[in-house]
């Protein structure tokens, strides 16, 4: 792939974590690096073995396939691969190659004197799925509680954990996540709206045929000022749009990595904390 | 200067803490039971200390003694001994002793009986005693779907408590502010698991026939369900008083991506099928027809002075087997476990009262409609 005439000058030596020089070259576009040599090492293992699984299990059917964990008996121990053992090395697969696609990010951004953000964003999913297939499993004792690798299967298993609690809207990091991911998204179509608003005022201008022009974002502020009396800017509502869509995660790790190790009624008792309140009760 | 915003700030805090010092969170070691196929999340969770002190909770008390099967009939002793009478003198001493154990051990014999007169009536709780050891055979005779081999006795709901703990009856509080109408909803009901959900829903499955019937049989809606979302959550309203009763959750019984299917049920829904019926019919037959026999005292009535209920609470106490399934019945089969031959057994007890009518036992097998 031909390089771009001003790419050149981005492409920079140095920056790396691990590796040195050995693994700081590009193929085409992409860096390499030592952690693309590990993430692609991961990924490739990880694929491997969801085939295999897939292979040695009932259907081919893509909405079917299930590589589930290991029954509860194994407990945090190793269980035969056809018994759960191909989850378990597929998790490792899967933490190790999300690890190694933020570790390439991080020396990016050194390449190019950035800030952190995007791996840091993208450690709080790493973080999410952490909680889910390690964090909790351990805090209950058994690997058999992740959930298990399969489009309609981890369906399944979503809402079956969710009912081992009752009802899990009544769990308030639960409600938290969920209105941090609706928020997400309205902030992203109110910030979409309003950049193309600004950039794509319209082919004509009224009567006359004098083609309109972009806004500035002064433009903008003032709309959301006349609308709700407040601008966060232009810098800022990317500020805004990442907090809320890292709270949106790392709630959701919350709210599962409650449910078990730290609370196993039903979520509707854990309100008894409100009504207990000596003032109303 | 404006103190909203540190006042609304301060009190979001106090909430938030509230809610986390306010908690009786539980932690690490938990107790996990595996229900289905591996990964698919049903599994049952409990706090291991909890669990311990359940256990503990739950022992069954000793036989007095082993009673003697021979000699003469407690009929041809005593008077008045409608229902017990078949028994030898010392089965019906010895089950008068473990009665007085499980029920009134405070208040001895007098709780039922007027002392200078064993034989006489006129005490309402021996009515009600007598008509219970019929509801305790007839659990035990009928209702093997539901108890199994285990079987009942007084003690598997009384423990101790002249009244059970773990009953129900019409809920009424709160009553709604100003004219309000919440249609007997929205909020934290007591037997509904404190949800917002219909707080009597017991009333329409454990004394009324309502069927569970809100699950659709198709992916797609057809227009065949015609269910309402209310309808619906009067059922989870059910299920949250059987979750919370047995200390079970949904996949005890549910594989949830389906509740409908038996195929894909655990069997352990069976049972709960049958003890839906079983708590209507004892309901019906037993607990609603001793109503008028009640002191209206604030705690032999509901507040609205209906009799007390039987729910799943009631025997279950927390736990998914009954006294965790270690049966008493050994020395109590021939009181408990089938009607005496006495044609007495027939007579009605209380004016109005009648023998319970077995076809209401409502034996349908499970999943047909």
């Amino acid at each position: 792939m031909a390089l771009l005439s001003f790419e050149r000058k981005y492409r920079v030596r140095g920056g790396t974590l691990l590796g040195g020089d050995l693994f700081d070259f590009w193929i085409g576009p992409f860096y390499v690096g030592f952690f693309g040599i590990t993430g692609l090492f991961f990924t490739i293992l990880g694929t491997a073995l969801v085939i295999y699984g897939a292979a040695i299990g009932p259907t081919w059917n893509i909405w079917r396939i299930n590589i589930a964990p290991p029954d509860l008996s194994y407990g945090l121990g190793l269980a035969p691969l056809a018994e759960g053992g191909l989850w378990q090395i597929i998790t490792i697969c899967a933490i190790g190659s999300f690890g190694s696609w933020a570790l390439r990010e991080v020396e990016i951004c050194r390449k190019l004197g950035m800030g952190l953000h995007v791996p840091f964003a993208f450690s709080v999913a790493i973080f999410a799925y952490v909680t889910l297939v390690v964090i909790r499993p351990l805090l209950l004792g058994a690997w058999g509680h992740g959930f298990p690798y399969g489009i309609f299967s981890h369906l399944d298993w979503v809402s079956n954990v969710g009912y081992q609690y009752l009802h899990f809207h009544y769990n308030p990091a639960h409600m938290l996540a969920v209105t941090f991911f609706f928020t997400t998204t309205l902030a992203l179509s109110l910030h979409g709206g309003l950049i193309l608003s600004a950039a794509n005022p319209g082919r004509k201008s009224g009567w006359t045929n004098e083609r309109k022009v972009s806004k500035t974002p002064e433009y903008e502020d003032t709309f959301f000022r006349d609308n709700i009396g407040y601008s966060v800017g232009t810098l800022g509502i990317h500020r805004v749009g990442l907090l809320l869509a890292l709270n949106a995660g790392f709630w959701s790790a919350v709210c599962i990595v409650i449910s078990g190790p730290f609370w196993n009624e039903g979520w509707p008792q854990w309100w008894s904390w409100w009504l207990d309140l000596p003032f109303w009760s | 200067m404006n103190f909203a915003l540190p006042m609304a700030a301060g009190a979001a805090a106090l909430l938030g803490l509230a809610s986390f010092v306010g908690v009786d969170w539980d932690a690490p070691p938990v107790h996990s039971e595996q229900v289905g196929y591996r990964g698919t999340g049903m599994n049952v969770n409990k706090d291991a200390a909890e669990v311990a002190a359940g256990i503990a909770a739950n022992v069954v008390p000793e036989s007095p003694w082993e009673p003697d099967p021979e000699g003469e009939r407690a009929s041809e002793i005593y008077e008045n001994v409608p229902v017990l009478g078949h028994l030898s003198d010392d089965q019906f001493t010895h089950f008068m002793a473990s009665i007085t154990e499980w029920v009134s051990p405070e208040a001895g014999c007098a709780y039922c009986h007027n002392v200078e007169n064993m034989a006489s009536d006129e005490v309402y709780t021996k009515i009600v005693a007598r008509r219970m050891i019929q509801m305790n055979q007839t659990i035990n005779m009928l209702w093997p779907q539901h108890v199994g081999v285990t079987g009942v006795t007084c003690y598997t709901c009384h423990r101790g408590n002249p009244v059970p703990r773990g009953v129900w009856y019409r809920d009424i509080e709160p009553e709604p502010a100003s004219n309000a109408y919440r249609d007997g909803q929205n909020v934290a009901g007591h037997f509904v698991g404190n949800t917002s959900m219909p707080q009597n829903a017991l009333e329409r499955y454990l004394l009324e026939d309502m069927e569970i019937r809100v699950h659709a049989d198709t992916a797609l809606p057809t227009g065949a369900q015609d269910a309402t979302t209310k309808e619906t959550e009067s059922t989870w309203a059910l299920m949250m008083h059987m979750s919370e009763s047995l200390g079970a959750n949904c996949v005890t019984c549910h594989n949830t991506r389906a509740f409908n299917d038996w195929d894909q049920s655990p069997p352990q829904r069976v049972t709960a099928w049958h003890g839906i019926r079983m708590a209507r019919s004892l309901n019906r037959d037993y607990m609603e027809p001793l109503t008028p026999l009640f002191p209206d005292d604030g705690y032999h009535l509901g507040p609205e002075d209906d009799v007390l209920k039987i729910g799943c609470r009631t025997c279950h106490q927390g736990v998914q087997k009954p006294l965790y399934g270690v049966s008493m019945m050994d020395d109590y089969w021939p009181v408990l476990g089938e009607y005496g031959p006495n044609e007495d057994y027939q007579v009605k007890i209380i004016p109005g009262l009648e023998a319970p009518d077995m076809s209401t036992s409502n034996m349908v097998k499970p999943g047909t409609k």
